[in-house]
């Protein structure tokens, strides 16, 4: 594989912009870099010529904490963004795993970290590249739903804005969604503005333990229909046992979490409540993520739950996953399995992201994708892209 | 769009008769009388006549349509429910207009999974309702009588429940489209993260010019287990609206929050006789919903932040019937603008919430300066104003005056920070504000969206983008496009 040419870490949009102009001009690959922690998801494609590193683009150019929104620059850390938030009581809903810096999991059960020394954890130009997310998902939405407004730099040298910093606009298209989870093939992000929310006061969850996938499944379902406005509901299974999650907040969590004990009990699930509960999820957010196995994201409906739990049992996977949402991530030892996990939950997506680089070069990590919807994505990348310069043929389709 | 044909070329070339073949006789019009029905959308001093309307009644006929409209070489509009308020839904004077309120069937209510699949002529209250009484749908724009969904998916449509429950755009998981050369693809779907780009929720809010969505599929979500509703009188605008600010500060998360100023107070206990005092600068509404433990602790916290800030009084909604009559007086309000004045013009500029008492202030020294009302009811919680300003036709250059004080209304919401349109959308109506709000580079960033759906720009002429652009061919040699070489158009 070749070796990768040049590295460089522009300090401005301006410079962002001018890298670009001569990438163009010279027909070099350009890969974006912020944390480093997901440069490994993707299609494998040949190293790129010229990687842009976000690290001086680090500012948190504003907290507007009376209008709950903020600007970011690209290469913010999102742990250093949510310190300076927390002084004013505030989140940005998004908590993946790697933005602490902490953790991921191996295949033991243990955290252990990923990263070289130095580490600092996921940017915020990494996570609305991927979309990548966390728990809080099942409350305040993905990326997109938290995104106002994007600067983008696009591969002829411009530099263009979509959105606004007002919680509510309309006006233009709405490029920020676009840019969300476009892995760096449409251009290079370079600042985003965001919609923070109240952080909850109190916190408790409420967990239900059982051995029965189907119990596991109707105690989700219910809970996620009910009128409770959890901040997160969460499963969890691992060799035969699995354990369901809903993270109450707000002023009254505990009471919230008490009053379901007996829903979860009538599934026949083991129910507890626990006040302490930030390790909880964070071990929830460390599964998403590993090491040295095979990670499949799977997007089904909710009511397949119980499908996807057996499934991921049979082929000897851990699972996590979103139960309203409907997204989980089950992590095989080997890439043995994910035809079969791919054929039995047909037609749901499974895409494949933590995996040794031959099993993305041997599977298509994106799977299989409607050919007229790919012919309208196509479109699009050749609109913003058209030098096929930015990531090419990392994304889905070969984009 | 190179050669723009008129209502009886259109007929000439056939264009009529195939309309006919697809849809049925009964379901293209052609007649004068009929035509003038759709020749405006609720922004009612635009209005073109269109040459030609057709009603598709099935997603395959759309195609058809479409397609036709295509190889004649024909652009098109397409029309919901025609309550936008940008002249969205304005007729191109040489292109078809395309009806689709006769695709209004509901596909599929899945409970189980929290989604309904509609055709986009569905209106928006039919989807709350299609899943009562256990969810509802929050986007809740006040036509939802009778908007459709896909006029909602079409602008982003917003409501009074945005700050805590977000926008159509929130809550549309996937599309069935239409391009604008006859193409069908199917983005997005019930499930959530199917890979590739987010395609969804770059159509949501392109306001009809990058295709037409012929199915829409929703996620709903459970109706709140409490609602709390309480409206409080102060004798300053800038005592409601540093209220809101405390509300926002402590952590509480209205499921509505909106101010009335002194004129609409005025204008709408006149029309509705809810009980509000004549005598007070601005009422705030504040709706509470979500666990009932929630509401009971945070009811209490907004009511005292209220008291703390000097308020007048606070009514609290004793019962639904009650909450029905508050909501009465801030639902009415557009409409009760009529006893002020036989006419105005409705904005929609957002601007940051801190600097509310600002704008809302210089709105006062602007509508002084220019001798027309100006009424203030907003949703406070997202900084979406929606001044009316009031003026009388019959008087030579008042109404003139009037559309001259919304635009600086406009702009200075823009110089505040804020966004042209909250939830209206830019239409025809604020496409000349868009330079204003977007450089040229940014608006070029658009137009490569536009011609990746749609590269002849068929869709919606004319709409959203201030100045004609042209899309080029990707790829291919360069040519110089005819508009082009008349100086009418750049190409970038």
């Amino acid at each position: 594989m070749a070796q990768l040419l040049r590295t460089e870490a522009p300090a401005s949009p301006e410079a962002v912009a001018a890298l670009l102009r001569e990438a163009k001009g010279d027909g070099l690959r350009v890969r974006v870099r912020g944390g480093g922690t997901k440069l490994g998801w993707g299609a494998v494609v040949p190293e790129p010529d010229l990687e842009l590193s976000t690290s001086r683009l680090d500012r948190i150019v504003e907290h507007n904490a009376g209008d709950l929104t903020a600007v970011l620059e690209a290469g913010v850390r999102l742990a250093e963004a949510q310190a300076a938030f927390a002084e004013a009581g505030q989140m940005l809903a998004l908590d993946p795993p790697l933005a602490t810096g902490s953790e991921a999991s191996s295949r033991d059960g243990g955290l252990a970290p990923t990263c070289p020394p130095g580490f600092a954890g996921a940017t915020i130009g990494g996570i609305v590249a991927t979309a990548d997310a966390g728990p809080l998902r099942h409350r305040y939405g993905a990326v997109r739903d938290l995104l106002l407004g994007i600067t983008v730099a696009l591969s002829d040298g411009t530099v263009a804005t979509a959105g606004g910093k007002v919680i509510k606009n309309v006006a233009g298209y709405d490029l920020a969604k676009l840019f969300a989870g476009s892995f760096g093939t449409l251009g290079v992000i370079l600042r985003v503005v965001v919609r923070l929310h109240p952080r909850p006061r109190t916190s408790a969850t409420l967990a239900g333990e059982t051995d029965d996938p189907g119990a596991l499944a109707r105690a989700a379902s219910h809970l996620a229909r009910a009128p409770l406005e959890l901040e997160a509901l969460d499963v969890r299974w691992a060799a035969g046992s699995g354990t369901l999650l809903a993270r109450f907040g707000g002023v009254s969590a505990e009471t919230q979490a008490r009053r379901r004990v007996g829903a979860l009990a009538e599934e026949g699930l083991a129910a507890s409540v626990e006040t302490e509960d930030e390790t909880v999820w964070e071990t929830q957010r460390a599964a998403q993520r590993s090491t040295d196995g095979v990670v499949v994201r799977v997007s089904a409906l909710p009511t397949e739950l119980e499908r996807v739990v057996w499934t991921a049992d049979r082929l000897g996977a851990s699972l996590v996953g979103r139960a309203a949402a409907g997204v989980s991530w089950l992590t095989l030892a080997d890439a043995e399995p994910v035809d079969e996990l791919r054929a039995v939950l047909a037609p749901f997506p499974c895409v494949v992201l933590d995996a040794p680089v031959e099993v993305r070069d041997r599977i298509d990590p994106w799977g299989a994708v409607d050919e007229a919807e790919l012919r309208l994505m196509r479109r699009v990348k050749e609109r913003f892209d058209p030098a096929h310069i930015l990531n090419p043929g990392v994304f889905v389709g070969g984009i | 769009m190179l050669h723009p044909l008129t209502g009886a070329e259109m007929d000439a070339r056939g264009l009529v008769a195939d309309f006919e073949r697809i849809c049925g006789e009964a379901h293209v019009l052609t007649d004068r009388d009929q035509l003038r029905t759709y020749e405006s959308d609720a922004l009612a001093h635009y209005a073109v006549l269109p040459p030609v309307v057709v009603l598709p009644g099935t997603a395959d006929e759309v195609r058809e349509v479409v397609r036709a409209c295509h190889e004649a070489g024909v652009p098109w509009v397409a029309r919901g429910a025609g309550t936008g308020l940008s002249g969205g839904a304005l007729p191109a004077e040489d292109g078809v207009l395309i009806a689709l309120s006769r695709l209004r069937r509901i596909l599929e209510v899945d409970l189980e999974n929290q989604r309904v699949v509609v055709e986009p002529g569905v209106t928006n209250l039919e989807v709350s309702k299609a899943v009562s009484p256990t969810h509802f749908f929050p986007p809740d724009p006040s036509s939802q009588i009778v908007c459709t969904i896909g006029g909602n998916v079409a602008e982003n449509s917003g409501g009074a429940h945005c700050f805590k429950y977000g926008f159509t755009t929130n809550y549309v998981t996937g599309l069935e489209l239409v391009l604008p050369d006859g193409d069908v693809v199917r983005t997005g779907g019930k499930e959530l993260d199917r890979p590739g780009y987010d395609l969804v929720g770059a159509f949501v809010g392109s306001e009809g010019t990058l295709g037409i969505a012929t199915e829409i599929v929703l996620r709903v979500v459970p109706v709140p287990e409490d609602v709390r509703t309480l409206v409080a009188y102060f004798e300053t605008m800038e005592q409601a609206g540093q209220t809101v600010s405390d509300v926002v500060a402590a952590g509480v998360v209205p499921g509505a929050i909106e101010i009335m100023d002194r004129l609409s107070i005025k204008a709408t206990e006149e029309a509705t006789g809810a009980g509000y005092p004549l005598d007070v600068g601005a009422a705030l509404i504040v709706e509470l919903d979500g666990p009932e433990a929630e509401c009971d602790r945070r009811f209490d916290e907004v009511a005292r932040l209220c008291e703390r800030r000097g308020t007048r009084g606070v009514r609290i909604a004793r019962d639904e019937a009650e909450r029905q009559l508050i909501w009465k007086a801030r639902k009415a309000a557009f409409a009760a603008m009529g006893r002020l004045a036989p006419s105005y013009y409705v904005q929609d500029s957002v601007i940051p919430r801190t600097r509310l008492a600002e704008v809302l202030g210089r709105i006062d020294e602007l509508a002084d300066e220019y001798g027309c009302p100006v009424a203030n009811v907003f949703h406070a919680g997202d900084g979406n104003l929606h001044p009316l300003v009031g003026y009388d036709a019959r008087n030579p250059g008042e109404a003139a005056r009037a559309e001259e004080l919304a635009g600086r209304i406009v702009l200075a919401c823009l110089d505040a920070g804020g966004s042209i349109t909250g939830e209206h959308g830019v239409g025809v109506d604020k496409k000349h504000y868009m330079p204003r709000m977007f450089s040229d580079e940014d608006l070029a960033a658009f137009q490569r969206l536009r011609c990746a759906f749609d590269p002849e720009q068929r869709a919606n002429p004319g709409k959203v983008m201030p100045t004609p652009r042209l899309c080029g061919e990707v790829p291919g040699p360069y040519r110089q496009h005819p508009l082009e070489a008349a100086g009418v158009a750049e190409r970038f």
